[in-house]
């Protein structure tokens, strides 16, 4: 697979490690009321989408990034790259 | 001798070669197939499961029967396709998959057993009674399966990995692959042009068609001469393309030296990773036959594979020049071959032709609406019946070629699960639309197999492939030649009572189609499954489609309703040396060493695997006989004077930032904010999930920049989940990371003498206590001016430092350490060692942080704080985790010689030893020099409160059981007296 990195352009996917779904940036707040199940399903649930997902993939042996790439699972065409900082950026 | 005149061999390049034991001769340019034909050899080997005499059925390499061994000694390659295996002077050939001699097969047996052996054979016989699976089925199947044998030996030849990019790849260098690249490579677009063949050319180079008026190697050899002089085209020849893979990825074989008696100086084989913006695939077409009673005796084959041995190398397919042969057709092609072998001199008895109007093309005779309803010739074909209304005749033939139509080569555009679509008027499936992004198909393998047509496509193909990527390519002037004729009827089979076969290599007939058919498996997964039809080697190239058309007139749909089956990589097998690259033995993963690794090797000393990492275990002095006798000595030189080991391999990473000490709390358990510059602070890390994950030391330089270490084997994931923190949760915060492990070398100086040590190489720095206590860490400069970093921390449980240079620096910082420590008895000291003191002072480690502990569990619960949130810490509440009673303690053997083997589990002393009464497990387990005794560290249930008490450790594994007394897990110094002196 080749990864469109939004600084380095087409990367081959070898240079990157797979983590998984982007919903684990959204890290739970600590210190609310109901923060242990909020935890466990964070830590434990995903949702696994035949079609489009976001995931996040760590630039390992290159620039050292985290991307957010959006993947149809059902093809692996790769529909975006992003920089996770700047979704997050985003998100705040 | 049955060789023909002509053909693209060097007579004047005779090779010798054997074949089970006897000599022939071949010449340069024949493969090991065209050189048994030109020597009247027709039985090549035994089919998989009747053992029935097989003989070469194609000329490439879809071959089902024609399966050899190669070579001998370690070089012996089994399942090799005579059809493709380029003669060489020298080459050792052997048939395979019989018992005996290849003509008299003992195994020969099965084919009159052969009522037993229907579809599903194995589903239906190896089910009962359950107690024979593993005893009596199994090895019995292992030993009748496989065809080849292997040599058991070590594969001696070397392998490589290349990697490629192109605008266009070119998959085949027939004619429209010629013509592809041709376009390609004028238009300056980087092409790589590849052909499993030796020669280029393809179907062209095994045909009697002109280009231009002429012989069509005259345009090939222009073509390659010119793609040749193109530094934008790369022309690779044997070599396969076997897979599409993700986003324009190919993998291909190129066979370097496969054509060689011996590699010499050259890799065997290479596998190449091509990525490519676009790609044509011109893989051509295979011919397909029509079964027919007893269609496997040798003799019989592909009308256009004999077609091809006659022109391109000029072998005839019969044992004797006096033999005939036939040609049995459903369309015009089958007489293109017999007009072929007749300007070759070959005597052709006549055209079998299924239709009732059939054509006649040339001097010869033609069984119009007749077809071919038995063979004889019991290792090779001596008669055919042949059938016309009713009434059949006998004639002597010694060979027969059937063509049955061609079945475009579709499989890599069906490698992202594009289905083929079936075309009625070629009677074929071409490929569908849904194929790879930027794989066009054209030429054969688009259903275009005209010689024109496949000019005019492959160039088109080119040019609309280019004109993707925004390369503007012209037409080029394409050779004159025209479209042979191609009529056919849809004719796929010859109905009758005997055995039939469609798949040659797997032995699957007609009849056992119908079985299937009448068992219910007719959707073609469980066809193929049920009756193991396109299952072997060959994958069923010349025998899938014929299945089809058999299942679908007995299900009454059609072909395409019937559907098919899809194709996956490897269009032909790749081997597992080629698929390693290379990567074996000591290249099987990189090997980091250490600053120091060439000293330590000059010390003689044995090294050991940490993950990624060569380090030094232990030292070996003369006259030690044993390893204990060694880390014993060097234990006891950390106790009592000082020891030096690399600890380079730790993981350290470079924390800066106005928010390190703040993104440090939230990685670490404990507080890190809080630490003074200066002050070093032992740190627990957690996962989210709440188990303990890493630990390591943070070192706080300067306000803003902290240098934290992680273990060994989880340093790069350790940075992995600091940027994940970084950039994922918390951008937010102003901090930066940067792996630094392999740009300082780290030595651990340990024991009371460390000090002194020390002092003789700092350049005026203050080593007293009081300026420097336990857990302070400072830059300084060492030795006259190198700049160094120094740690006041230790493993051991001894005064002890770890000394930072720039890696550079590390063997000669070794150096000078154990010259200035002469006096002081300065010991290294590895791994083991280490791990001993480790124990003795009741350190966790690797084995204590497996994944499955707590920060609790490891008597470190109140390193997790509640006072802010880290990673894990909300997790580690959690009810089942902190309910958990199990504590980390030490052990001690009640006989002090005898040793409790890690891993074993505790339990009470007397109780029954089962999961109900497992009290926990023993993590690392040593033997202590300082106690003379063997101690361990473990788990146990309450273990904290259980000081004193004896227990049992047992290892049903090895049959062990050892009492143990339960005790701190510091074994030497827990008030840390030591540390602080």
């Amino acid at each position: 697979m080749l990864i469109p990195h939004p600084l380095l352009g087409l990367r081959d996917s070898q240079e990157f490690t797979y983590l998984g779904d982007a919903s684990l940036m959204q890290r739970p707040d600590a210190s609310a009321q109901n923060a242990e199940a909020e935890f466990c399903d964070y830590v434990f649930l995903r949702d696994n989408p035949a079609g489009e997902h976001r995931e996040l993939w760590f630039h390992e042996q290159g620039d050292r990034s985290w991307l957010v790439v959006t993947r149809d699972t059902t093809t692996h065409e790769i529909l975006g790259a992003e920089l996770a900082s700047d979704v997050k950026g985003a998100v705040k | 001798m049955t060789r023909l005149t002509g053909g693209l061999i060097d007579r004047n390049a005779p090779l010798n070669f054997t074949f089970n034991g006897k000599a022939y001769k071949g010449f340069q340019g024949d493969t090991l197939a065209s050189a048994l034909l030109a020597n009247g050899v027709q039985l090549m080997g035994r089919s998989f499961k009747y053992h029935r005499p097989r003989g070469v059925f194609a000329a490439g390499s879809e071959e089902p029967n024609a399966m050899v061994e190669l070579r001998t000694g370690a070089r012996q390659e089994p399942n090799t396709r005579a059809t493709v295996t380029e003669l060489f002077d020298g080459l050792i050939a052997r048939s395979q998959n019989h018992v005996g001699p290849l003509e008299r097969d003992f195994m020969a047996v099965n084919d009159l057993l052969s009522p037993f052996f229907a579809a599903g054979f194995y589903y239906k016989t190896f089910m009962w009674p359950k107690v024979f699976w593993e005893k009596l089925y199994e090895p019995m199947i292992r030993k009748a399966a496989g065809l080849g044998s292997l040599s058991m030996l070590p594969d001696p030849d070397d392998y490589d990995k290349g990697f490629l990019h192109c605008d266009l790849l070119v998959v085949g260098g027939g004619a429209a692959g010629l013509a592809a690249a041709l376009t390609a490579g004028r238009a300056g677009a980087e092409v790589v042009l590849a052909d499993e063949d030796f020669a280029l050319g393809g179907r062209l180079t095994m045909e009697s068609d002109l280009l231009n008026e002429a012989a069509a190697t005259d345009w090939i050899a222009s073509v390659k001469a010119e793609l040749e002089s193109l530094p934008n085209v790369r022309i690779m020849t044997r070599t396969t393309v076997f897979g599409v893979y993700d986003h324009g990825i190919y993998g291909a074989v190129e066979r370097v030296s496969d054509h060689l008696a011996v590699p010499g100086d050259k890799v065997r084989q290479t596998l190449w990773r091509i990525t490519a913006k676009r790609a044509v695939l011109a893989a051509g077409a295979t011919e397909r036959h029509m079964p027919f009673a007893d269609n496997d005796r040798p003799g019989v084959m592909l009308a256009g594979a004999m077609r091809a041995y006659a022109n391109r190398w000029a072998a005839s397919p019969v044992k004797r020049d006096s033999d005939a042969i036939a040609i049995f057709t459903n369309g015009d092609d089958g007489h293109r071959t017999a007009m072929d072998l007749i300007a070759k001199g070959a005597k052709v008895m006549g055209v079998i032709d299924a239709r009732e109007a059939a054509p006649r093309f040339g001097d010869y005779d033609v069984y119009a609406g007749a077809t071919v309803t038995g063979t004889k010739g019991r290792l090779g074909l001596t008669s055919i019946e042949i059938t016309r209304n009713g009434r059949s005749q006998w004639h002597n033939v010694g060979a027969l070629g059937v063509a049955g139509g061609w079945n475009p080569n579709v499989h890599l555009a069906s490698h992202h699960r594009g289905r083929p679509v079936w075309d009625d008027n070629l009677l074929a499936f071409v490929p569908g639309p849904n194929g790879p992004q930027g794989l066009i198909p054209a030429g054969a393998a688009a259903g275009k197999g005209g010689t024109a047509e496949a000019l005019t496509d492959g160039m088109t193909a080119a040019i609309t492939a280019l004109s993707e990527i925004g390369v503007t390519a012209s037409e080029i002037a394409l050779p004159q030649a025209e479209n042979m004729p191609s009529e056919q009827v849809a004719f796929w089979h010859v109905p009758g009572k005997k055995r039939a076969w469609v798949d040659f290599q797997n032995d699957v007939t007609v009849k056992d189609i119908a079985l299937a058919h009448k068992e219910n498996m007719t959707p073609v997964e469980h066809l193929k499954r049920w009756t193991t039809l396109g299952m072997a080697t060959d994958q069923g190239k010349t025998s899938n489609i014929s299945a089809l058309a058999v299942m679908a007139e007995l299900t009454g749909k059609s072909i395409p309703e019937t559907g098919t089956t899809i194709f996956r990589p490897p269009y032909t097998g790749v081997s597992l040396g080629v698929l390693g690259g290379g990567d074996t033995g000591p290249l099987f993963r990189p090997r980091r060493l250490t600053p120091t690794h060439g000293w330590a090797e000059a010390q003689g000393a044995e090294f050991v695997e940490v993950g990624p990492w060569m380090r030094a275990q232990y030292f070996p002095r003369a006259g030690e006989t044993t390893w204990r006798e060694t880390v014993d000595r060097e234990v006891l030189a950390v106790r009592s004077g000082v020891g030096l080991c690399d600890v380079t391999t730790l993981g350290k990473v470079d924390v800066q930032g106005a928010d390190a000490g703040e993104f440090l709390n939230r990685m670490y358990s404990n507080m890190m904010g809080t630490l003074k510059v200066g002050m070093v602070r032992y740190g627990l890390m957690l996962r989210e999930d709440g188990h303990a994950y890493d630990d390591g030391t943070c070192a706080r330089m300067a306000e803003d920049h902290y240098v934290v270490t992680t273990t060994t084997a989880n340093a790069g994931l350790v940075y992995r989940q600091m940027e994940f923190a970084h950039q994922c949760l918390w951008p937010e915060l102003d901090v930066q990371l940067i792996s630094t492990t392999d740009a300082w070398a780290q030595i651990a100086v340990a024991g009371p003498k460390s000090r002194e040590l020390l002092s003789r190489i700092v350049d005026e720095f203050d080593l007293s206590n009081e300026a420097f206590p336990f857990m302070a860490c400072s830059e300084l400069t060492i030795c006259n001016g190198l700049r160094a970093r120094l740690f006041r921390i230790s493993f051991s449980g001894e005064l002890a430092y770890e000394i930072a240079v720039p890696a550079r620096y590390g063997h000669a910082l070794m150096q000078r350490l154990m010259e200035q420590g002469a006096d002081l008895g300065a010991t290294p000291y590895g791994t083991e060692a280490l791990a001993v003191l480790r124990i003795e002072k009741g350190h966790a480690a690797g084995a204590e942080l497996n994944g499955q502990t707590t920060a609790q569990m490891l008597g470190l619960g109140k390193m997790v704080s509640a006072k802010k949130d880290s990673i894990g810490a909300v997790m580690s509440r959690r009810e089942g985790m902190a309910a958990d009673k199990r504590r980390l303690v030490g052990l001690k053997s009640i006989e002090p010689q005898k040793q409790a083997m890690a891993g074993s589990h505790l339990f009470t002393e007397g109780a029954v030893q089962d999961m109900s009464t497992d009290q926990g497990w023993l993590t690392s387990s040593c033997y202590s020099p300082h106690l003379n005794g063997y101690i361990a560290l473990g788990f146990l249930e309450n273990g904290d409160t259980r000081m004193g008490e004896i227990i049992v450790a047992a290892n049903p594994v090895e049959g062990q059981t050892v009492k143990l007394e339960v005790v701190s897990a510091h074994f030497v110094d827990p008030e840390g007296g030591r540390l602080r002196a």
